[in-house]
């Protein structure tokens, strides 16, 4: 500031060359017209951020949103699951024999546009000599990134449970997939002008009619469950209570990144199963910093407001040391 | 600018022609119009054939070059035009006018270009207008803030713009042909364009302060939804406050770095003094910046972690040595910002360690889970973002040579306006206007 000082001295002997074209140009008013719009234009932030406001509380869950609870230790890794969710979302698929190829196993996969959802296995084993198999796909968060981040409300939570997406609104800034706190978005680079984000959608469009999503209702095993969040919750914790030797005392999806609507039981402690689709995340949606943040600074429009007055004083104040 | 394009350029014409006054096209400017030429042919590649086409874009990182340089650099690297506006404009410092245009000019060009990189980097990009449709709106989207204010701003500085066109062409419109007939329309737009203008020129320049100020730290609001997949070093929601600082710190750089790159190709004597004392402003902004940034990485408990950071300390290290501190040295170094050398490589390095920390945040300290997943940038991603830089250059260059921007370069116009007699109130009145 010392510097802007030292300056001073020149700036007033230097003058103001005039605009050259428009000496016609009334000089008065400028400055009261300046004082009246900057009013108007903080106005319109205001008016703008109150329309905001209004979209920023998290969207409402319904007490009775769905969910799917995953068994680990039931799982057999036969990948039924893989071939009834491309059978029931339009993706290629050979005959279910296939299933039972088990060298997809030697490299770790990821859900993708063809597959909305995977089987991996673990290279390591445990006492028993039995490997761990994960089912990964959308987990359907309950305060999801994905949604925080569409600015054109592409993703949403449906208040049932499922995170949806509207091809019809995207515009494809795959803002969605660098959010995603695990990395299960997927995106259709081949389609050179319709591409779209593929992923899980819970089978929406099957539990509309009262059925059970298409991975859920072809397990053999039962690893898998549909029901309540609530009453999945209850299931899975009374499940580690009444087997403490079988489970590792926690729900995976409970509190992940803010919870999901996918639910996970194992046997291993999850940290060591980081890799398999289990990243160690903190217990709030990081969408939660990015909306306070966002919402913090332009509350009310206050920052920008009070940044436009101070401009403005400045603007008025060095002015009057031009010696005019 | 299209009405611009219309109109015959005798600034141009002379320039193309006289011996006084240089000549658009130089070997290295023959260069640069090859690199925008592939850029252009690549692009419409891209609009044609795809992203998968294009790019080396995987599920694990949705984000490359296009953004990281074009968009997140881009914006940064055009802070010149708010922040010399604030100095002249708001602040009254009159010495640095000549300082004002080009900036602008700058600005103007580079969020063109970040629209069009923008444009690019979309799977749909014909669908873009739906950021505009308020039914579309999702105000809890970090991306939606910047996309408005980018969108508003870029307006705002095409606004900003239109004096100097007015100056330049108001009573010496002369269209081609048929065209002839539009002179007098054409001619009272501008003028009143230029009458209107002057009164509320303010208001624009304190908006498009306030929404660049927006954008800055929005820009860097944006990657902390990452979450633990950009390191521990940038993941802080004290990012948008340090891109705010950064972009502040890289505006006086970016218009010294190009006062001395556009001087020295016109031959010009230069305006070292002027910059000079821009300079001096520069370790204020950088030592803000640093005093946060360092603030923020103890606060977090982070700072612990730098010695055993490996290629994240690396990084770091060279963002915030290279492009902070030694350049806070050399501008605070009396001696050494008096000499033209100096200036330019401690602008350089300032604009070094800005494009750095963008990079860092938004690709090179950016881990997928999936760690087995690369991205290195095709040939095309990155024919493209060379292209668009050499356009900015081009267009840069062409501009300044037909309307008046650069004062050195303009001594017919300068000397009118010297002529011109002084009315102090007026100082204000364009953030074009004055120079």
């Amino acid at each position: 500031m010392k510097a802007l000082e030292a300056d001073q001295a020149l700036v007033s002997r230097a003058g103001t060359p005039g605009t050259p074209g428009s000496p016609e140009t009334p000089a008065g008013p400028s400055r009261r017209d300046f004082v009246r719009l900057t009013a108007t234009l903080a106005a319109l932030t205001i008016g703008g951020q109150a329309l905001a406001s209004d979209h920023g509380k998290p969207g409402k869950l319904s007490p009775d949103r769905m969910a799917v609870l995953v068994d680990l230790t039931r799982c057999v890794g036969c990948r039924r699951c893989e071939w009834a969710c491309a059978d029931a979302n339009g993706n290629p698929h050979g005959v279910i024999a296939e299933c039972d190829d088990q060298s997809v196993f030697t490299a770790r996969r990821n859900p993708g546009n063809g597959q909305f959802c995977v089987v991996n296995r673990s290279e390591t084993v445990d006492a028993a000599g039995t490997p761990v198999h994960a089912k990964i796909q959308c987990m359907h968060c309950e305060h999801p990134p994905c949604v925080s981040a569409c600015l054109v409300g592409a993703m949403r939570k449906d208040p049932t449970g499922p995170v949806t997406y509207d091809p019809s609104r995207c515009i494809g800034c795959r803002y969605c997939m660098v959010a995603c706190p695990f990395e299960r978005l997927s995106y259709e680079y081949d389609r050179r002008f319709t591409p779209r984000v593929r992923k899980c959608e819970m089978c929406r469009h099957l539990t509309a009619k009262g059925e059970v999503p298409a991975c859920v209702g072809i397990c053999p095993v039962e690893a898998l469950q549909y029901g309540r969040r609530e009453d999945l919750l209850r299931i899975a914790h009374e499940r580690i209570a009444r087997h403490p030797d079988t489970y590792t005392d926690r729900v995976y999806g409970e509190t992940e990144g803010g919870g999901t609507s996918w639910l996970y039981l194992s046997a291993r402690p999850f940290e060591t199963l980081a890799t398999l689709g289990f990243p160690a995340l903190p217990d709030r949606s990081p969408a939660e910093r990015t909306e306070s943040i966002q919402h913090g600074i332009f509350k009310w429009g206050a920052a920008p407001m009070v940044l436009g007055a101070l401009l403005a004083t400045l603007n008025k104040v060095t002015a009057k040391g031009d010696g005019a | 600018m299209s009405a611009a394009i219309a109109i015959r350029l005798p600034g141009l014409d002379r320039a193309l022609r006289s011996e006084a006054r240089p000549h658009y096209f130089t070997p290295g400017v023959w260069a640069v119009a090859a690199v925008a030429a592939i850029g252009g042919a690549v692009w419409c590649w891209r609009m044609l054939f795809g992203l998968g086409a294009t790019t080396n874009l995987t599920n694990a990182y949705p984000w490359g070059i296009w953004i990281g340089i074009d968009v997140a650099t881009g914006v940064a690297l055009a802070a010149g035009g708010f922040t010399t506006a604030f100095l002249a404009h708001i602040l009254h410092r009159e010495r640095y006018h000549p300082l004002v245009r080009p900036a602008l000019l700058t600005a103007m060009l580079g969020y063109t270009f970040v629209a069009l990189g923008v444009m690019t980097d979309l799977g749909r990009f014909w669908a873009m207008w739906h950021v505009m449709l308020p039914t579309m709106w999702q105000p809890n989207s970090v991306l939606f803030e910047v996309a408005i204010c980018v969108m508003t701003y870029l307006s705002v500085l095409y606004i900003e713009f239109l004096p100097v066109v007015c100056e330049r062409f108001v009573g010496r419109v002369h269209l081609p042909g048929r065209l002839r007939l539009l002179d007098g329309p054409v001619d009272r737009v501008l003028r009143f364009a230029q009458a209107t203008l002057g009164r509320f020129m303010t208001i624009f320049i304190v908006a498009g302060i306030m929404l660049s100020c927006m954008h800055q730290s929005s820009l860097g609001t944006l990657m902390v939804i990452a979450g633990g997949k950009l390191h521990a070093f940038w993941q802080t929601p004290f990012l948008p406050l340090l891109f705010l600082l950064s972009a502040f710190s890289v505006g006086f750089p970016m218009v010294i770095f190009e006062s001395i790159l556009a001087h020295r190709s016109f031959g010009l004597p230069g305006e070292g003094h002027v910059l000079s004392g821009l300079a001096k402003f520069i370790p204020f902004t950088l030592g803000t910046y640093l005093t946060v940034k360092i603030a923020d990485l103890a606060a977090r408990g982070v700072l612990t972690d730098i010695p055993d950071g490996g290629y994240y300390t690396a990084m770091l290290l060279l963002e915030v040595g290279v492009g902070v501190v030694i350049p806070i040295i050399i501008f605070a170094t009396p001696g050494l910002r008096a000499r033209t050398p100096w200036l330019f490589a401690g602008s350089a390095m300032v604009i070094a360690g800005v494009v750095l920390l963008r990079l860092n945040v938004f690709l090179f300290c950016y881990s997928p889970l999936d760690t087995r997943a690369v991205y290195r940038p095709a040939w095309t991603e990155i024919a493209v973002t060379a292209g668009f830089i050499a356009m900015t250059v081009l267009l840069y260059r062409a501009i300044v040579m037909i309307l008046p921007v650069i004062e050195q370069l303009n001594a017919p116009h300068a000397a009118h306006r010297a002529a011109a007699s002084p009315a102090p109130n007026r100082a204000h009145a364009g953030a074009g206007g004055v120079s």
